[in-house]
Order: C-alpha cells, then sequence, then structure tokens
C-alpha cells in the first residue's frame, strides 16, 4: 500500500548527528549536553547529579545572580507587577520597569538611546536585520555568534565574511565594496570560543574611514573590561565611533534579556521596525527590575573587576604551567578556552572534571572555530583565589587520568 | 580579462584546496566532488577575491555549486 507513495522522513538529515551522538555515549560517557543543576547555591556553586560542583562554565561573570539587592528588586517587581506582560513592547508589553531599565543602560553607556530586547539573540536578530537592507553591505568577522549569522540571513544585504580578527582582510573586503552602497561592519569585543578579544582600536578606524557604520557585540565584556566596565571599545577608547553596542542581561547582569545602545539621532524609529523586537512578548517585570538594579550595581563594581580579572590571569598561568594548550597566549577575557586533543578526549575529559566537581563547558563544531574541541573555563568574580587553586588540582589529576598532559 | 584567463587563474588557485587531485572540469561541484568544507570554502573564496580584487558574497556563494558557474560569476565580476 505505501509502497512508491513512501513519506520522506524530515528527520533523516540529523542521522550522522545522532550517529556521532551514539557513538560518544555509547561508552558509558555521560551526555556532556544533558546536565541538570539540581539545586544552585551561589554563583560559583552548583548541586550536579548530586554531587557539590564549582561552576566555571557559566556567563556569571560579576556574580549578580544572588545580589541581594537584585533579588530584592526582583521580588518586589512580581509582588507590584505580577508574573509577566503578556504583549509586545510596542502594545501592552512596556511597563515602567522596562524604561528604567532602559534609563539605566543609556546611564551605563552614557548614551543617547537605549532598546531592551527579549534576548541577547534577538538583539542582534533585529537590529542587524533592520538596518542592512537590499543592495547594502554587511562585513564581518567570520568566528561571529550565530545570533549575528541569523540577523544577517534574515535582512537581504550581501553577506561579505572576513577571516578572524584579521584587520587587513577586513579593510581589503570594505574597500572592494560598490560607491554608494550602505555599508555595516559587524564585530565582536570579546569572542567566546576562544576569549579572545578584538583589534578594534584599527578595525573601527578602517571602517570609519571607508565610510561603514560599526556594531559591536559587547555580550562578554559588559561589566568588566573598560575602565566603567562598557567594554572593550571603552577599553580601547572608540566608543565615540561606534554607531551601535550590542549586549546582553544573561552574562554580567546575571538574568535573561538583550539590548542595544546607541547615539543615532534616528535610533528610536528600530522600535517600530524590528521585528524581533515588535512580534515578541516583551520581558516580566521581575527581570527587568533586576537587570535595572544589576546593571546599576555594575556602576561601581570596580574591585569585583579586579578579582575577577586576578582570577582569569591565575587560572591562564596555572594551566599553561600544567602543560595545557589554551586558546590565547595570555588571559584577555574571562574566558579561558583548554584546546582538546578532539572530541572523544575532549568529552572524557569534561567528564572527569565534572566528577572532580568541576562543571566546564565543552564546545564543540560547528559551534567552535578551525573544528576545535574546547573545554572552555568561564571565570567568576565571586571564585575566591582558594577555589581557583582547587580547579587547578582538578584539571591536573583529570588531565593525567585522560593522558592529555 | 576573457573567460579562459580567468578559467587558468581560478585552476591554479584551487590546487592547493584539491587535496584529492580530482580533475577539474565545468560540471565540477564544491560539496560533492571536492569535499570543500566550509573552512575550505572561505581560504579559497578569500583567495580568488584577492587575486581578482572582487568581492563573491556570500548571497553570490549559495548561488555557486559547480566549478564552472565560479568561473562565470567571477568572469562577469570583472567584466561589469
Amino acid at each position: 500500500m505505501s509502497e512508491g507513495t513512501s513519506t520522506p522522513d524530515l528527520f533523516s538529515k540529523f542521522d550522522p548527528l545522532i550517529e556521532q551522538r551514539r557513538a560518544l555515549l555509547e561508552h558509558g560517557l555521560t551526555d556532556p549536553f544533558s546536565l541538570v543543576m539540581e539545586k544552585v547555591l551561589s554563583p560559583t556553586r552548583a548541586i550536579c547529579n548530586g554531587r557539590d560542583t564549582i561552576l566555571l562554565g557559566t556567563y556569571n561573570y560579576m556574580g549578580m545572580t544572588f545580589d541581594p539587592d537584585v533579588i530584592e528588586a526582583g521580588k518586589q517587581a512580581l509582588t507590584d507587577f505580577g508574573t509577566g506582560t503578556t504583549g509586545s513592547r510596542v502594545l501592552n508589553g512596556t511597563y515602567q520597569g522596562h524604561k528604567e531599565c532602559e534609563e539605566a543602560l543609556k546611564e551605563f553607556y552614557d548614551m543617547d538611546h537605549a532598546m531592551v530586547f527579549s534576548t541577547g539573540y534577538l538583539a542582534n536578530l533585529g537590529i542587524i536585520s533592520a538596518i542592512a537592507g537590499k543592495g547594502d553591505y554587511i562585513v564581518l568577522d567570520i568566528d561571529s555568534h550565530a545570533s549575528i549569522w541569523d540577523g544577517c540571513a534574515m535582512g537581504n544585504a550581501e553577506i561579505v565574511p572576513f577571516k578572524h580578527n584579521d584587520i587587513e582582510a577586513m579593510e581589503k573586503r570594505l574597500k572592494r565594496i560598490p560607491e554608494g552602497a550602505g555599508k555595516l561592519v559587524v564585530i565582536e569585543g570579546v569572542y567566546s570560543m576562544l576569549g579572545d578579544v578584538a583589534p578594534l582600536k584599527e578595525m573601527v578606524r578602517i571602517a570609519k574611514e571607508n565610510g561603514a557604520m560599526v556594531l559591536v557585540d559587547e555580550a562578554h565584556s559588559m561589566g568588566f573590561i573598560g575602565k566603567n566596565g562598557r567594554g572593550v571599545v571603552e577599553d580601547v577608547d572608540v566608543m565615540d565611533d561606534v554607531d551601535f553596542i550590542i549586549g546582553t542581561f544573561s552574562k554580567s547582569v546575571g538574568t535573561v534579556g538583550g539590548f542595544c545602545v546607541s547615539n543615532h539621532p534616528k535610533f528610536e524609529i528600530m522600535r517600530l521596525v524590528c521585528r524581533p523586537y515588535v512580534f515578541t512578548a516583551s520581558l516580566p517585570p521581575s527581570v527587568v527590575a533586576t537587570a535595572a538594579t544589576s546593571i546599576r550595581k555594575l556602576m561601581h563594581g570596580s574591585n569585583k573587576r579586579a578579582h575577577l580579572w586576578e582570577n582569569s590571569r591565575n587560572l591562564h598561568q596555572g594551566l599553561r604551567d600544567l602543560g595545557f594548550q589554551l586558546g590565547t597566549e595570555e588571559a584577555q577575557s574571562a574566558i579561558i578556552a583548554v584546546i582538546m586533543p578532539d572530541l572523544e578526549k575532549g568529552a572524557a575529559m569534561w567528564e572527569a572534571l565534572l566528577h572532580e566537581g568541576l562543571y566546564v563547558n565543552l564546545a564543540r563544531p560547528p559551534a567552535t572555530p578551525a573544528n576545535m574541541t574546547l573545554l572552555r573555563c568561564s571565570l567568576c568574580a565571586e571564585h575566591t583565589e582558594e577555589e581557583v587553586r582547587t580547579i587547578l588540582g582538578m584539571f591536573e589529576r583529570a588531565g593525567k587520568a585522560i593522558g592529555i598532559i | 580579462m576573457d573567460r579562459a584567463t580567468v578559467d587558468a587563474t581560478i585552476r591554479t588557485l584551487i590546487e592547493p584546496f584539491n587535496k584529492k587531485e580530482v580533475t577539474i572540469a565545468e560540471e565540477t561541484t564544491f560539496a560533492g566532488d571536492l569535499e570543500f568544507d566550509s573552512l575550505t570554502v572561505m581560504d579559497f573564496v578569500a583567495a580568488i577575491e584577492d587575486e581578482f580584487d572582487i568581492i563573491i558574497s556570500m548571497n553570490q556563494q549559495a548561488e555557486i555549486e559547480k566549478y564552472g558557474q565560479l568561473v562565470d560569476a567571477v568572469f562577469k565580476s570583472k567584466d561589469g
């Protein structure tokens, strides 16, 4: 009966990935992508599989998730405004808290406009797809985050990638764009896979010289890079030449949400033309209240910032001394990427660390550059010096057991 | 620059990427015959862009599956 009319299985395209997962797990490995945290004790500790575990794979860089003032603001907003807005920002979804959150961002960055999205992913998706249209060109780093690529895919602009952090490759491509075309350069301050920083000073200068607008994603630098924690753009003093900064609340701010800040005089029109802003529900009142409180506290976080940098440098130096291969020559951010020889050894090392009581991120292609398997460590300002020493001991034992060092 | 010159130049540029030494014809496909992965495509496209001083955007790349289509696209870019 079904002969000749068999229904093609749309899932057959996933067979290679299903097979790779099966092969990896058949040796009894814990599935690295199905970990559940049963209880979260603090920004740096949780109970995973019944074990007290040090968290070294979150983006909780500034440790704001359990800040008493932040929690109190969230509770108050829950009581005063309820659990959710049930509406878009442009209809019934803009509450006092959303405006206060945008005010906090404008002060934090000292910029004229701020627009809050429901996630960082949506901020990139919305802004990039809205501002670069048919006939415009987007010149972007090949290692850009998925949200940037998806923003490019959603719009109609010509997409021109250049080799990661390669200033000359970027410049050549900008110069080849036909005269009169609109140009947008998209760069990240910190690239999250290897934790390396972009040469923003030169790149922003070259972009401007070639008549391009510049968008910088500072998701992984907010709160601790730059004098006021405004990111790599502040650190290398190019804030005034950058047209748009994209950021997120799901890292240093410690909740969820995304934003774009800008000094562009016509920026407010974005609220009507960004589809990922218009056609989704706004953030719950408790979330924007915690975000606003956290952002204001981050303005005064210089001591925490300094301690986070100490942690990052100590871990980088320690891992290097143990003989691990790292993603950067020196600590450039709060992310330290440990390069694994292959996915099998990487997964085994990840599991051995988990048994030691340490959680790190296992990152694998296609999310990683150059098909690398990485154990990504991201530090928190709340990790103590002693914890960093404990972490190094865990890496040493696991690395020797798996045969990586 | 005529199409034959473009063809000859691209044949030279493709050599270091043609690890399996596949015989290149107009109908040779990059994904299927040459087994180029995304990283190889990026490096190969960059080499062509630099040699001819042109842009081959991702949008254009999506339309190019066969070697002959690439030669046509580069020839058109130089011509136009």
